[in-house]
């Protein structure tokens, strides 16, 4: 089994500044829920149900740092898609959607969103356009029947939802799904000779152009500093009498 | 025809009220709307949707629509905007419209925006303010293209009223055996609970990391919400120990809530967190490290170990 995983690379959640329409940060990170993504892909790997993992991003060089980390996680080999413009989820889908047509993986897993733009719909809308089955916010996967199918177990605002998805399928995670691990220093090394394939979208054929633009980003008006009170009497009377509430 | 078309969600009895929240947004986009329901056995459900001044109730009911399976409800939902020639397709940011609406808007070749906070209109052309980064800012979004699909916070909209005269129903004629079948259900385990809904709540009371396991998070939080009449919410931390079910999580990656008053018990006020109650009118929290970051905030702040305030806090509500 083939498993292709994309990730994103995003600012570090902890150290995010505005600038103008855009977000800037000293340092950036994979995106949370596809490191999840990658340490799922190793442990199928790893249990022997999956042969080769695959890793996707879309960005210019300097992501290959991410990529990097990828590899060092334990990728095979990773395939960047060089482009400099500051894509919309909808762009994003279609290009990976041409990646996975040339890569024919049994499955494609990915975050649920990005940290970033917190979106939420980039694996739904690949799983549209190639016409595939979904199993979104996922906290759990299990191969069946010779590797044709997927019982996921999703979670939904109401509880947990298990579905069955019939491969190939799109699967997106959840932050229950595992904790990825660390990258360790063999792993490093190994990682430097591991092929990064670097395409453009004429070469996959794909002409996209994003139809959502961001025109500007602002912190939003901070709380007024609260009080700090001393006794449980003290809170109470608050609520009471200042905040109404009780 | 239709301007917008409103994808409406239910639990096979009846409406999600937060649905109802892209109501509101539709009327301020402006032009005719419809009411989607999408599901089976929906007459109860349909005629409940009636007085909201939309154009018409549009419901697509088959066995094959019994459980909300992606690739069955994406291809209805898409079918159905394109019919009514909506520009806009819109629902409530719930775990069920961002699985089935992304889809959708894959299928109709639109782009799409989720958690629409506002929006403003300025020379005949629009952008929707989203949260981005876990809440942490604004962005102002423009989007392209003759349709769209956006998702709405239901806590930034009012519920819309019920008072307009009522619509007409009308079924939704589709072939079901052209729907695919790479999806199915399994299975669903729901906890029916006797408090408030959480995002609905006036009250809400939530737990972190230190409440140790389930049967003390019952005893603390659960009786304090009790005593208040309030929902239950967790941390990440909280859920992830076992302390408490996955959909009490609230954050940039759970719910979203907005009560009058939250209160935070033993939570360390982590960005991801914080992303869930910024729109909390009061928020008091308990934590025994005066420099926790959920003090910044707190309108009001209790520095201790929560377990001796909790039960003196439950006390002195009791005996009031
Ligand atoms: C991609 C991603 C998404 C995430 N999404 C979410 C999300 O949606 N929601 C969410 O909540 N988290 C989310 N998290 C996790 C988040 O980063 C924090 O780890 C989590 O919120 C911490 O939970 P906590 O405050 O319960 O625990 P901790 O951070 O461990 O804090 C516990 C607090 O309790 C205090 N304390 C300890 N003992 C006592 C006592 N006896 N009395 C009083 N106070 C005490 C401590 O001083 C501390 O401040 C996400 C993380 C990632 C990486």
């Amino acid at each position: 089994m083939k498993i292709l995983v994309s990730f994103k690379s995003v600012p570090d959640p902890n150290d995010v500044a505005v600038a103008g329409a855009a977000v800037s940060t000293p340092k950036s990170v994979i995106n949370s829920f596809d490191e999840i993504a990658i340490e799922e892909a190793l442990r199928i790997r790893e249990r022997g149900e999956a042969t080769e993992i695959v890793g996707v991003t879309i960005g210019v060089s300097a992501v290959d740092e991410q990529i990097r980390s990828a590899l060092a996680m334990g990728v095979d080999r990773a395939i960047r898609v060089d482009d400099s413009r500051a894509l919309d989820p909808y762009a994003v889908a279609r290009i990976l959607g041409a990646v996975v047509k040339k890569e024919a993986p049994h499955v494609v897993i990915m975050g649920k969103q990005a940290v970033d733009d917190d979106s939420n719909q980039v694996g739904q809308m690949l799983a549209g356009l190639l016409g595939w089955p979904q199993a979104t916010f996922v906290s759990k996967i299990e191969f069946l029947d010779n590797k044709t199918r997927a019982r996921c177990t999703r979670e939904t605002d109401a509880g947990l939802e298990v579905i069955e998805v019939n491969l190939p399928a799109i699967i997106t995670t959840d932050l229950r799904l595992n904790e990825p691990r660390y990258v360790s220093l063999p792993g490093l090394i190994k990682a430097r000779r591991k092929p990064i394939e670097v395409l453009t979208c004429d070469q996959l054929g794909v002409t996209v152009r994003p139809l959502t633009t961001v025109l500007s980003i602002a912190r939003p008006p901070k709380r007024p500093a609260g009080t700090r009170v001393e006794s449980v009497e003290e809170l109470i009377m608050k609520l009471r009498q200042e905040a109404k509430v009780l | 025809m239709a301007e917008s078309l409103i994808l409406i969600e239910h639990d096979r009895q009846q409406v999600k009220r937060p649905s109802l929240h892209a109501i509101t947004l539709a009327q301020q986009l402006g032009g005719n709307y419809a009411l989607l329901v999408v599901g089976h056995g929906l007459d109860g459900i349909a005629a409940s949707l009636v007085s909201y001044g939309a154009s018409a109730v549009v419901v697509a009911d088959d066995p094959a629509l019994a459980e909300p399976l992606a690739d069955r409800y994406a291809m209805v939902i898409a079918e159905a905007a394109r019919r009514l020639g909506a520009k806009t397709i819109l629902g409530t940011s719930s775990t069920f419209s961002k699985d089935v609406l992304p889809r959708a808007a894959a299928l109709l070749d639109a782009p799409m925006v989720t958690d629409v906070i506002a929006i403003e209109k300025m020379d005949g052309s629009i952008s929707y303010r989203r949260p981005i980064n876990a809440g942490s800012m604004f962005a102002n979004v423009k989007v392209e293209g003759d349709r769209r699909v956006l998702t709405v916070r239901a806590t930034a909209f009012e519920p819309p009223a019920a008072n307009a005269a009522p619509c007409p129903i009308s079924h939704f004629d589709f072939d079901a055996a052209s729907l695919p079948n790479g999806m199915q259900f399994i299975s669903r385990e729901e906890r029916r609970s006797d408090r408030p809904d959480l995002t609905e709540a006036r009250v809400v009371v939530s737990g972190g990391r230190p409440l140790k396991d389930k049967e003390t998070f019952e005893r603390l939080v659960g009786r304090l919400a009790d005593a208040l009449g309030g929902a239950i919410g967790a941390t990440r931390a909280a859920v992830d120990a076992g302390m408490a079910p996955n959909d009490y999580q609230i954050g940039q990656t759970g719910k979203i809530i907005a009560p009058e008053l939250y209160i935070a018990l033993g939570i360390s006020g982590a960005i991801q967190h914080l992303a869930g109650i910024k729109d909390s009118r009061i928020i008091v929290a308990i934590n025994k490290d005066p420099d926790a970051p959920i003090f910044q905030m707190a309108t009001y702040a209790l520095v201790g170990d929560l377990y001796q305030i909790v039960p003196q806090l439950i006390e002195s509500i009791r005996r009031a």
